[in-house]
């Protein structure tokens, strides 16, 4: 074997410096960008037959970003997180799961799902499962933390046991163990309480809002709005396959109203409330609605904030409530509501159907 | 309301592979060894699953208490036959073409036990697995359906492939014990044995990728049991002098390799001495005594069999919506 010329060994040399340097500027700039999202698809079309299933869905989970599903029974929620997962293939559309396409298995390497339809190899024990899901993921998961995984979700006493013997509700328990088993960056849960008591529901919007505090992105389907709504970052509404609303909770449920019970309301005064908004009135009782705040596009909702005191509200109502008294007015009550998520879904539910008459099943 | 969205930011690369420059993004060189250690991971896991399966589904146990009952009845039946033989009701000849015989059928009902036994675990295992749910968490995971699918082949190949050398083997020693015959090729029809039940299983599990668990055990027993009767059909009419008697035999051992193993496998369980003592058309109509081995060409054909229904399988499972 010869030695290199001192020219070959300086051009090396240039060519490793500069292979260097350009590596180290690439990291810093990449290391700037945003992250993709943890779920990006577009355009999901799947066909059963003749029945359409889905239709051009498009949805986005960012990182770190707890994203409800919601819709009624044959929407097709399940369907499209099957086709996100590689379980139903597409009839059309892209999906990229943490920047990977998701055609890829390795995509799937950091994703935790909880399946509808959970059932795990009843000859094995808890910790088997564990371990065989570990295995499958090539995630180093070390013995302790397979224990503290399962102590999570309220099975640590029966982690020897074999699954074949576990109640609906602790198998849905060990199927939520699989799911966060693998230090997952992205965690699907299709209906993740069905099977579930209070106890255990409690249990799962814990560990919803500590994976969002730890900044693991989620993608939960439901059909318990309240839990939808006090978890969810923001929410897509399937109806028949499509996409029939998406957006934040304060998107979506901007609408909010004030009721107040009056007497002694001067032309003036009622001037003054028809000023804020649309009134109507119900004996003593007049329901203002209140315009959504544009000065606070995206607040944290996600800690449920069910009481309309935020936002609009905040500064109208004290403004409201002091020229109404200097009108004469005398105010017995002042109640401020805002439109349930429940209430929207149907809403928005109810207007598809009567806007498609002819797809009714 | 449907927003088509725009895809993610241009330049925005997914974390997990983001370079640092401590860490140089890996080469395709140094990805695909990675993605291979992974695939033989899986294969080797899944593998081990089934064969865990098995033994925890009481198969083994239900295989070995069939077994244990047949060798015990073959026992009993080969010491009757040698005390016949020892009592001079019968000559050397006639004793070495019963023990051929016997052994032959013994045989046969074992690799109808080990048949019935691995048809029936290929079908739940995979059908089964898809149809409960259990595959979804499974194959949600980072994994090709192909590794998944090789993985359960594997350890359905080397449970019935052990369970029939075992049992083939523990019967050879029971007719040495009982009657003093020990067949001319014992390995290589304990191994011809073993891939009539590679051959049978691998049709299950293609079953098992299109139809419910039960119908693609029963379909492929079935099918089993049919190219036997075929096989045995057609010997008569190579007895016969029948063409197209011998056409339904041959022609069903293209189709399904299974009977053309067996025959294979029944020669090399047989006493040389025995052909001698049958003309060739009087042979071919006895049905557990054959004429002539396997060939190689049949062998390869018997390879190529397999590995086109078990791409055929993989071809269905991997389009399979679960």
């Amino acid at each position: 074997m010869t030695s290199p010329t001192p020219a070959a060994m300086a051009a090396t040399a240039t060519a490793t410096d500069v292979d260097e340097a350009t590596l180290r500027t690439t990291a810093r700039l990449v290391e700037g960008l945003q992250p993709s999202p943890a779920v990006w698809s577009s355009g999901l079309r799947k066909r059963y037959g003749r029945r359409t299933a889905v239709e051009d869905v498009s949805l986005e989970v960012g990182r770190g970003q707890v994203v409800g599903l919601l819709g009624p029974n044959g929407a097709g929620k399940t369907s499209v997180i099957k086709m996100l997962l590689g379980l139903v293939r597409p009839d059309a559309g892209e999906v990229l799961l943490l920047g990977r396409p998701a055609s890829d298995p390795a995509a799937r390497a950091r994703v935790g799902y909880l399946p509808e339809l959970f059932r795990y190899q009843p000859w094995l024990s808890a910790t088997e499962v564990l371990t065989l899901h570990i295995r499958l993921s090539g995630a180093d998961v070390t013995a302790r933390e397979r224990q503290a995984c399962l102590a999570l979700v309220g099975l640590a006493e029966r982690a020897g046991d074999r699954v074949g013997g576990f109640s609906k509700g602790m198998q849905q328990r060990l199927g939520l163990a699989v799911a966060l088993i693998a230090r997952p960056e992205l965690v699907i849960l299709d209906e993740p309480t069905s099977a579930l008591d209070p106890l255990g529901r409690a249990d799962v919007r814990d560990i919803v809002l500590d994976l969002r505090s730890r900044g693991v992105a989620v993608l939960l389907n439901s059909h318990l709005i309240g839990e939808v709504e006090r978890v969810c970052d923001r929410v897509v509404i399937l109806d028949r396959g499509r996409v029939a609303a998406a957006g934040t909770l304060r998107e979506l449920l901007g609408q909010r109203e004030l009721r107040l019970r009056l007497t002694d309301v001067s032309p003036a005064a009622h001037r003054c409330l028809t000023a804020v908004g649309s009134v109507e009135r119900s004996g003593d009782w007049f329901t203002l609605v209140l315009p959504p705040d544009p000065a606070d596009p995206d607040p944290d909702l996600g800690t449920g904030t069910g009481n309309g005191s935020g936002g609009a509200a905040a500064d109208v109502v004290p403004g409201l409530v002091a020229e109404l008294v200097g009108l004469g007015t005398r105010v017995h009550a002042v109640e401020p509501a805002r439109i349930s998520l429940e209430e929207r879904l149907l809403g928005i539910l109810r207007a598809g159907s009567a806007d498609r008459p002819e797809d009714t099943r | 309301m449907t927003t088509r969205l725009s895809p993610p930011g241009a330049g925005a690369p997914p974390s997990a592979a983001t370079p640092s420059a401590a860490t140089p993004p890996a080469t395709a060189s140094g990805r695909l060894p990675r993605a291979r250690l992974g695939t033989v991971r899986t294969v080797l896991t899944i593998a081990a699953l089934t064969l865990r399966e098995a033994s925890r589904r009481r198969v083994m146990l239900a295989l070995a208490v069939l077994t244990v009952l047949l060798l015990t009845l073959s026992g009993w039946g080969f010491s009757r036959l040698a005390a016949e033989s020892d009592s001079g009701g019968l000559t050397t000849g006639e004793r070495l073409l019963a023990s051929s015989e016997i052994l032959n059928l013994v045989m046969f009902g074992l690799s109808l036990i080990a048949a019935l036994g691995t048809a029936f675990l290929a079908g739940p295992t995979l059908a089964g697995e898809t149809e409960s749910g259990i595959a979804l968490a499974v194959l949600a995971r980072p994994i090709r359906r192909s590794a998944f699918l090789l993985g359960k082949w594997l350890g359905l190949v080397a449970f019935g492939s052990i369970y029939t050398v075992l049992a083939g083997l523990a019967q050879c020693v029971v007719v040495k014990v009982t009657a003093d015959y020990w067949p001319p090729q014992p390995a290589s029809a304990l191994a011809l044995l073993a891939a009539q039940v590679v051959v049978l299983l691998t049709l299950a599990l293609l079953l098992s990728t299109v139809v419910s668990p039960m119908a693609s055990g029963v379909v492929s027993v079935g099918l089993f049991g049919a190219t036997w009767v075929a096989g045995v059909v057609g010997g008569m009419g190579v007895a016969l002098h029948n063409e197209s008697m011998e056409q339904v035999g041959a022609v069903s051992r293209i189709v399904l390799p299974t009977d053309g193993l067996w025959r294979g496998a029944m020669h090399g369980f047989q006493d040389p001495s025995v052909l001698l003592q049958l003309s060739g058309g009087d042979l071919a109509a006895f049905p557990f005594l054959s004429v002539s081995s396997l060939t190689g060409v049949y062998l390869a054909w018997s390879v190529v069999w397999v590995a086109i229904i078990w791409a055929l399988a993989a071809t269905s499972f991997q389009r399979r919506n679960l």
